[in-house]
C-alpha cells in the first residue's frame, strides 16, 4: 500500500509527518508484518505438503489456512498503524473490506476459471481430470445452453414493460391523493417477501391449472385452457410475471424519489406555458426524470441477469428448458449431473458475456443520458 | 412549446368532470394494483386454513366460502391444540428459522461494519495503492454487485468442502456478506457524503483522534443511514435461495430452502405449504410495515441528486 494524503491540505491530521514516528515502532511493525507473512505463507506450504502426502504434518482441512489469513490481515492492519502512523489508521478503514473481498472473490474466480478446465464430476470417483478447452467446445454445442441464454435476453426484454408499469405506478403515488403512505407500503410488499415462498404459492397454487384462482379467473375472461406453465412462450410470460411481481415495487421507489425529488416551479412554469398533462410528462418529467430511470433499469438488469430461485421452485426449467434462466440451467447442471467441471465453464462464460454486456450498457446509458439533456 | 391561450383555461381550472374522471381513474388504479400486490399474499394465508377440499375448490373467502381451521399450522405444530405437544416439524422449523435469522443478521452486521469503514475511508481520505485510485477501488466494490451468484457457487461448492465450511452458518454468512457489501458501501458512501466534512475537523481539532472522530461524531449522524442499510440487506439475506440450497444440505439449511423442499411424496399438502409460507414471508412483512421509511431510504440512496 502506498502513501496516502488527505483530502483536504488544512487537516490537523497531516501535521504529524511519517518522521515522527520512532524507528524503533516501524522496525517493530516490519517485522510483524514480515513475521505474519511468512507464518501464512509456511502454513499455505505445509497444507499443502500434507494434502499432496509428502509429509505426514498438516490438518485434516484448509481451515486453519482461513485462520492464518484473518491473522495475516490483522497482523497487517498493527503494522501500518506502527510503520505509518496516521496514514495507518486511514488504511485502516479500508483494509478489512478490501482484504475480505479479496479473498472471496478474486481467488474463487480463479480457481474458477481452472475448474472450468476440468472434467470434474462429483459423483464419479475418478476425481478431477485436466481436460483443456472440451468443455468449451461442448458448451458452443450445447443447445439448452444457448435456449438458456436467448431466455435471459427475453428476461432482459422484459424490464422494459417493468419500468412502464413502475413509472406509472410512482406517477400515481406522486399524484395528491389520500393514504399515500398506506399504498406505499402495500406497493412494496412484494419486494420484502421471499421470492421462493410467494412463487411457490403463486406459481404452484395460484395459478394451479385446476382451481388456482388465477386459472378460474381466466376461464371466465374466455381463456379455455388456462394451463401457465405447459407451452413455452405463457410459462416465459408467467416466469416474467412472477419476477415482476417481485421486483416492480423496486424499481418504482427509485423512480418515485426522483419524482419528488424534480423541482415543482419546473412543473408550474410548464402549467403556465399552457402545456397539456401530456406535454408536460413528455417534454417536462420524462426528460427530467432520465438520470434517475437509466439507473433504476441498469440496476434492474443487474437483478434481472441473476434471476433463479423462482425459475427453479416453479418450473425447475420446464417444459423441456423453456423458461430456464442461464443461472437456475447450471444449478440443475450440478444438481442433477454433479457436472462441476461443465457448469463452471457455463458460468464463467456468462461471466464474460455479462460483464461485456453490462460495460456496453453503461457506455451506451452515459451517452444517452448527456445527448438527451 | 407554443403558448395558447385556450389551453390556459383548460389546464388553470379544470372541469368538475374531468377533475372527477381523473379522480376515479387514479384510485381506481391504486386500488387495482394493492389489490394485485396484496391478493396472493391473502391466498397464502387463507390457504393455510383451508382444507383439501377448499383448496382444490378455489374457495376464497373465510366464514363464507368455508369453514377455517388450523389444518396448516396444525400440521407445522404452531395451531393452539398442538403448540404444547411435542412436534417434530415444528422443532426442524425453528431451527431453519434460526438459521435464517443468524445468518442474515450475521451477515448484515458484517457487511455494515466493514462497508461502512470502506465507504468513510473512500469518501474522506485518498488513496493509493499501486496504481488503483479511489475511484478504481470504489469501482471494484461495487462491480461485485454484477457478479451473478452462479459464477462463484461452484467453485465455493469445492472452496467450502477443502475449508470445512460447508453446510455450516459460518459459510453462508461470509458469502452473504459479500452479496450485499456492494449494496451498503453505495448507501454509506452517499450517506458520508452527505455529512460536511467541517464536523470531523472540529473534532480533530479538539483533540479527537481519526478513529474517535469516526465513532464519535461522524457514526451517530450516519446512524439512520446505517439502520436503511442494514435492513434492506436483512431482507436480501433472508430470501435468499441460490446458496443457501447449493451450500446447506442438513444443518444450515434456511427457510427459503425449507419451503422449497416441501413437495411430498404424495402430493403437495397445501395448507402446511401455505402455512410454512406465511412464516417465513411473516417477519419481513412486520418489518417491511414498521421500518418502510429505512427501507426506501435504502433503496433510494444515490439515485436522486
Amino acid at each position: 500500500m502506498a502513501e496516502q494524503t488527505s483530502t483536504t491540505n488544512a487537516w490537523p491530521a497531516n501535521s504529524a509527518p511519517l518522521d515522527l514516528i520512532p524507528p524503533g515502532r516501524k522496525r517493530l511493525g516490519w517485522a510483524l508484518m514480515a513475521l505474519a507473512t511468512f507464518g501464512l505463507l509456511a502454513m499455505i506450504l505445509l497444507q499443502i505438503l500434507y494434502k499432496t502426502e509428502v509429509d505426514a504434518i498438516g490438518f485434516e482441512t484448509w481451515r486453519p489456512v482461513v485462520y492464518a489469513y484473518v491473522l495475516w490481515g490483522v497482523a497487517l492492519g498493527i503494522g501500518q498503524v506502527l510503520t505509518r502512523g496516521e496514514d495507518g489508521q486511514r488504511a485502516l478503514f479500508l483494509l478489512p473490506a478490501l482484504l475480505f473481498t479479496i479473498a472471496m472473490v478474486i481467488f474463487p474466480t480463479l480457481f474458477g476459471f481452472y475448474i472450468a478446465l476440468t472434467d470434474w464430476n462429483l459423483s464419479s470417483f475418478s476425481g478431477r481430470r485436466f481436460n483443456g478447452l472440451d468443455n468449451f467446445w461442448q458448451m458452443l454445442g450445447d443447445p439448452y445452453y444457448r435456449n438458456a441464454l436467448f431466455n435471459m435476453v427475453l428476461y432482459v426484454l422484459a424490464v422494459l414493460v417493468e419500468y412502464v408499469i413502475a413509472f406509472g405506478l410512482a406517477l400515481l403515488l406522486n399524484a395528491q391523493i389520500r393514504a399515500r403512505k398506506f399504498f406505499r407500503v402495500v406497493f412494496l410488499m412484494p419486494l420484502m417477501l421471499s421470492p421462493v415462498a410467494v412463487s411457490w404459492m403463486i406459481g404452484k397454487s395460484l395459478m394451479e391449472y385446476r382451481f388456482g384462482p388465477a386459472a378460474t379467473l381466466a376461464r371466465h375472461l374466455g381463456w379455455d385452457n388456462p394451463a401457465f406453465f405447459s407451452d413455452p412462450i405463457t410459462a416465459r410470460i408467467s416466469i416474467m410475471l412472477l419476477d415482476a411481481w417481485t421486483f416492480i415495487p423496486f424499481m418504482m421507489i427509485m423512480l418515485l424519489a426522483g419524482l419528488q425529488a424534480m423541482s415543482r416551479e419546473v412543473l408550474e412554469a410548464a402549467r403556465v406555458d399552457g402545456a397539456t398533462a401530456w406535454q408536460t410528462f413528455w417534454q417536462v418529467t420524462f426528460p427530467l426524470m432520465l438520470p434517475v430511470s437509466v439507473t433504476a433499469v441498469i440496476l434492474r438488469i443487474i437483478f434481472k441477469l441473476k434471476l433463479a430461485d423462482i425459475i427453479i421452485t416453479v418450473t425447475s426449467g420446464g417444459p423441456g428448458g423453456a423458461t430456464d434462466s442461464v443461472s437456475s440451467f447450471i444449478y440443475r447442471e450440478y444438481r442433477d449431473r454433479s457436472n462441476v467441471g461443465y457448469g463452471t465453464m457455463l458460468a464463467m462464460a456468462y461471466l464474460v458475456i455479462i460483464v461485456v454486456f453490462v460495460t456496453w450498457l453503461l457506455k451506451l446509458a452515459n451517452r444517452f443520458v448527456r445527448n438527451v439533456n | 412549446m407554443r403558448v395558447q391561450t385556450t389551453d390556459y383555461t383548460v389546464s388553470e381550472i379544470r372541469s368538475p368532470a374531468s377533475f372527477i374522471t381523473s379522480r376515479v381513474f387514479i384510485y381506481g388504479a391504486l386500488v387495482f394494483w394493492a389489490f394485485i400486490c396484496l391478493f396472493p399474499i391473502y391466498w397464502t394465508i387463507t390457504t393455510s386454513f383451508k382444507s383439501a377440499v377448499d383448496v382444490t375448490q378455489g374457495h376464497l373467502i373465510p366464514f363464507v366460502d368455508f369453514q377455517p381451521d388450523w389444518k396448516g399450522w396444525r400440521s407445522l405444530g404452531l395451531s393452539p391444540d398442538s403448540i404444547s405437544q411435542t412436534s417434530t416439524v415444528r422443532d426442524e422449523f425453528f431451527k431453519r428459522f434460526m438459521n435464517s435469522v443468524i445468518t442474515s443478521v450475521g451477515a448484515s452486521s458484517l457487511a455494515i461494519i466493514i462497508g461502512s469503514l470502506a465507504a468513510y475511508g473512500l469518501t474522506r481520505y485518498r488513496y493509493r495503492f499501486a496504481w488503483f485510485k479511489n475511484e478504481d477501488i470504489s469501482f471494484f466494490f461495487l462491480s461485485q454487485l454484477i457478479l451473478p451468484p452462479v459464477v462463484l457457487a461452484l467453485p465455493f461448492l469445492v472452496l467450502y468442502r477443502e475449508v470445512g465450511l460447508l453446510d455450516t452458518r459460518g459459510g453462508l454468512i461470509l458469502l452473504y456478506t459479500l452479496m450485499v457489501l456492494p449494496i451498503v458501501i453505495w448507501i454509506m458512501r452517499d450517506q458520508f457524503n452527505s455529512i460536511p466534512v467541517e464536523l470531523e475537523e472540529a473534532a480533530l481539532v479538539d483533540g479527537l483522534s481519526i478513529w474517535g472522530a469516526f465513532l464519535r461524531i461522524v457514526m451517530p449522524i450516519a446512524l439512520p443511514g446505517m439502520v436503511a442499510a442494514f435492513i434492506l440487506a436483512m431482507v436480501l439475506c433472508w430470501n435468499e435461495y441460490f446458496f443457501a440450497a447449493l451450500l446447506t444440505s442438513t444443518d444450515a439449511k434456511t427457510i427459503p430452502v425449507m419451503v422449497a423442499s416441501q413437495t411430498g411424496s404424495q402430493g403437495i399438502n397445501w395448507w402446511s405449504m401455505a402455512a410454512l409460507a406465511t412464516a417465513a414471508i411473516a417477519p419481513l412483512a412486520v418489518i417491511g410495515i414498521a421500518l418502510e421509511r429505512y427501507l426506501i431510504m435504502g433503496m433510494t440512496a444515490g439515485a436522486v441528486k
